[in-house]
């Protein structure tokens, strides 16, 4: 497709598990391409299920999902999965191999790539999350905050489109929680992020989504969302005692 | 109960090898059918699992302590094939990572620990299932059963080994009913921690334990006829079953009876007493030998059981559990034959 | 056996032992146990040059005797199994301080206590020379079943993440007091052990997924290839080919 198509466009999505359940009733949104998205919402909203459409772990039962003008589709997984990367909430789920060295390798590997060049691909993504120098430890001498980076550096080692993270700052003491801020806000992609951490949003994203009742139930500025109690307390979300966002700061 | 180097001679060293190679190879190809490329995620946290839950241990009788084979449990709760995988590895993870079995010995280990308490394990929760309905409690009651005889059936086949390749001289008849005996008490608190774990599972997450496929509740459909009740979908691939665990079944049956055969012939020249065999199952620690008075079979007891007759009564249990299994495989066979007979008419 | 026994056996070092590619020192340990265990008990002195042997092999890789001695506890059970046959065994007896031993159960004895030793001292100086992960790659090498040295690799990356969710369970049970005393008590621990078997189970479908998200599509790519020079295999086979030589000798020398 064209260099215009935007990062990710999802159309009318609706989702039921197999035992019934619906969680998605039509989710629309659109990611341009280079923005930072912050994904709000309640606990059951349907966010993991979202998260899981994007890169074709689900297929929708309903609706489209394109990556960067490629749709989501069976014959499309391959590609699908190189542009979407996904970091999960537990680095342990994401960090399966024996080394760290390996676990980033783990994904370019499967794509067919070798030699120098997979060895590049793993340094360089290391190093954009400053841990090269735990390239041949193993995953589980790391610390908590240590392995979310390691995990994000996984998912940079596949050059992906956009960069999907579920809850980046949970469990994460203050330093690890700002050290892994002023990486993201360093990366050069877009990140779409589902969290309940509303400062955190604010911090990083320009735009916010609330995803609440399986349907996107706003879309804007993250302050003018955050700014806005009566939404906040619509959609089961709320800010930290004594933090206030001021719609238009002075 | 890791064998180590230089307990058996090498043709039975090699036999058990051989034996173990082919069940493994068996068991790969089952275990793919079954997890498809989820086998090697699946298969080796369940494997970690089992290594873990090895540690936990359980006070058997009289202050000694036992621990979890786990082979039953792990038949029970993700199938035969990908328990044998399981165990398998974890002996060989402790052969090689922690030097513990004789790397020569890793046949005999593989086979009486993976492949043995796996199949005489599946093949008896199978038989009592399919009497009973597919109930909780039936499924719980046949986790017992299960593990209960799979750990003692072991502690045969070990005998069997023995007598073709032991480097002891030692009565078969002896090693048969120590081991034998031993083993079905430690196979009580198998059978319990067993059952229980896999009653827990249940409560919680039915769909996991595989050997309670077909147990989930029907569902309910909102039609404009009103609701419809139908059958939840079995989740596992339907299109191997009946297929799968045949072969464990009958391989479980004939082990069976192979055991009853051999240790019914030994047991009926059985001494008096019960001799004890120093074993990892905790038993062993300070036990101290007491030669008796009536020759080359001084008499060991399971620590602290100086008494006679308990000694005697434990020999008996392990004659009931003979008995079980001969009777199991027999019954196997008949009704098996029975139904063949059917499906011709 | 051996709860608690469990400690890492590698210990990290850079000796020529150390560097050996992992196949080729696999190959070696096993071809060593196979040549101690096919020698007949009564070559004493066979047994000695098995024992120099390992300990040669020890002082090249600079492993400390106590590091090896400390951890072949791992062998207690048996060396008491070896200790009661000499009592009940079979056969012509010699009273040994007014203790009747049958002799033959006294051979036997020697032989599982002299074989085992040596099987677990050459397996300890194997893993304690190894790293566990390239020590898998080496079994890869030598034709192991692939998906069984996958399953292996997943087990050893979650042993420790299932043996600490292990940990705090014991420890959220002892803080409210509980303390297993009898069979009585199996039910909690019951509980626990199916708690742990759920969350295995559902972190390996979450590995599975993170697995997918990142190309996986059935085959684990091969991302280190070790390979042996002609130099390693020369160096490695040392150890058997000496083993072995003893063996054909005490075989020879009736």
């Amino acid at each position: 497709m064209t260099v215009t198509s935007p990062s990710l466009a999802v159309r009318g999505l609706a989702y039921a598990y197999p035992d019934g359940t619906q969680a998605l009733f039509g989710v629309d949104l659109t990611i341009a391409r280079g923005e930072r998205v912050a994904l709000l919402g309640p606990n059951g909203a349907g966010k993991t299920t979202l998260v899981m459409h994007l890169n074709g772990i689900l297929t929708a039962g309903h609706g489209t999902v394109e990556v960067a003008g490629l749709p989501v589709r069976a014959d499309t997984l391959r590609e699908i999965r190189r542009r979407v990367g996904l970091v999960f909430q537990d680095p342990d789920d994401q960090l399966f191999m024996p080394t760290v060295r390996e676990d980033v390798a783990f994904g370019p590997a499967n794509l067919g790539i070798r030699g120098d060049e997979l060895d590049r691909r793993v340094r360089d993504a290391l190093g954009r999350v400053g841990m090269l120098g735990a390239l041949d430890r193993p995953p589980h001498h790391l610390s908590f905050g240590q392995r979310r980076r390691v995990a994000v550096a996984t998912v940079l080692a596949m050059e992906p489109e956009i960069l999907v993270l579920d809850e980046p700052s949970s469990n994460l003491d203050p330093a690890s929680r700002r050290e892994l801020a002023d990486i993201l806000s360093g990366l050069d992609v877009t990140v779409l992020m589902v969290t309940h951490d509303l400062p955190y949003a604010l911090e990083l994203c320009e735009r916010s989504l609330i995803l609440s009742g399986g349907v996107i139930a706003a879309d804007g500025p993250t302050r003018e969302l955050l700014a806005d109690a009566d939404l906040l307390a619509a959609h089961r979300l709320e800010l930290p005692y004594g933090f206030a966002v001021p719609a238009h700061p002075s | 109960m890791h064998v180590p180097d230089g307990f058996f001679d090498v043709p039975v060293s090699v036999g058990a090898g051989v034996l173990a190679t082919g069940a493994l190879s068996v068991c790969l190809r089952g275990a793919r059918r079954e997890l498809d490329d989820r086998t090697a995620p699946m298969a080796g946290l369940v494997a970690a699992f089992i290594f873990a839950v090895q540690m936990l241990n359980f006070p058997v009788a009289a202050g000694t302590s036992g621990h979890l084979l786990g082979g039953a449990l792990a038949a029970i709760l993700v199938g035969p094939y990908t328990a044998v995988l399981c165990v398998a590895v974890v002996l060989l993870v402790q052969a090689f990572f922690f030097a513990d079995g004789g790397l020569t010995a890793l046949g005999v280990n593989i086979t009486l620990m993976a492949v043995v308490t796996t199949i005489v394990g599946w093949a008896v929760f199978r038989l009592v299932t399919r009497w009973g309905p597919r109930r909780r409690g039936v499924i719980v009651g046949a986790s017992f059963a299960a593990a209960l005889i799979s750990v003692p059936a072991a502690a045969l086949c070990f005998t069997a080994l023995f007598w073709l390749g032991g480097t002891a001289p030692i009565e078969v008849s002896s090693v048969a009913l120590a081991m034998g005996g031993v083993h079905l008490l430690i196979g009580l608190g198998e059978g319990l921690i067993t059952a229980l774990t896999v009653s827990s599972v249940l409560a919680v997450r039915p769909d996991l334990v595989y050997g309670a496929r077909g147990l989930a509740a029907p569902l309910v459909l909102r039609t404009a006829v009103g609701e419809v009740t139908v059958a939840a979908q079995e989740p596992a691939p339907a299109r191997n079953r009946g297929r799968g665990p045949r072969p464990i079944l009958v391989g479980g049956g004939l082990v069976a009876l192979l055991l009853a055969g051999v240790v019914s012939f030994y047991a009926s020249s059985a001494p008096d007493g019960l001799n004890k065999v120093a074993q990892d199952k905790g038993f062993n620690a300070n036990e101290k030998a007491q030669p008796l008075e009536n020759g080359p079979l001084a008499g060991y007891s399971v620590k602290g059981v100086s008494d006679e007759r308990l000694s005697g009564g434990l020999a008996g249990v392990a004659g009931v559990g003979l008995t079980v299994l001969a009777g199991g495989g027999v019954f196997y066979v008949v009704r098996r034959r029975r139904r063949d007979d059917r499906a011709v008419a | 056996m051996s709860a608690g026994h469990h400690h890492q056996l590698y210990r990290a070092g850079d000796s020529p032992v150390h560097r050996l590619p992992p196949q080729c020192k696999l190959l070696a340990v096993a071809a060593f146990a196979v040549a101690v265990v096919a020698t007949p008990r009564d070559r004493l002195w066979a047994f000695a040059v098995y024992a120099v042997l390992l300990a040669a092999v020890a002082a090249a890789a600079r492993v400390p005797a106590g590091f090896v001695l400390r951890r072949m506890v791992i062998e207690v059970p048996f060396v008491l199994f070896a200790v009661v046959i000499p009592l009940v065994g079979t056969g012509e007896r010699v009273a040994v301080l007014g203790v009747p031993l049958s002799v033959p159960g006294l051979w036997a004895a020697w032989n599982i206590l002299a074989k085992a030793t040596l099987g677990v001292a050459a397996s300890i100086l194997l893993a304690a020379t190894t790293e566990p992960r390239t020590l898998l790659l080496g079994a890869e090498r030598l034709r192991l079943p692939r998906l069984l040295v996958q399953i292996a690799t997943f087990m050893l990356r979650y042993m420790d993440v299932i043996l600490d969710q292990m940990r705090r369970m014991r420890i959220a049970r002892e803080s409210r007091g509980f303390v297993a005393r009898d069979l009585r008590q199996a039910p909690v621990l019951a509980k626990s052990a199916g708690a742990l078997f759920i969350r295995a189970y559902e972190r390996g479908e979450r590995v599975h997924l993170a697995m997918l998200s990142r190309g996986y599509a059935g085959e684990m790519p091969i991302i280190r290839d070790l390979s042996a020079s002609r130099r390693d295999w020369g160096l490695a086979v040392l150890l058997p080919v000496l083993a072995a030589a003893t063996a054909v000798l005490s075989w020879s020398l009736a």
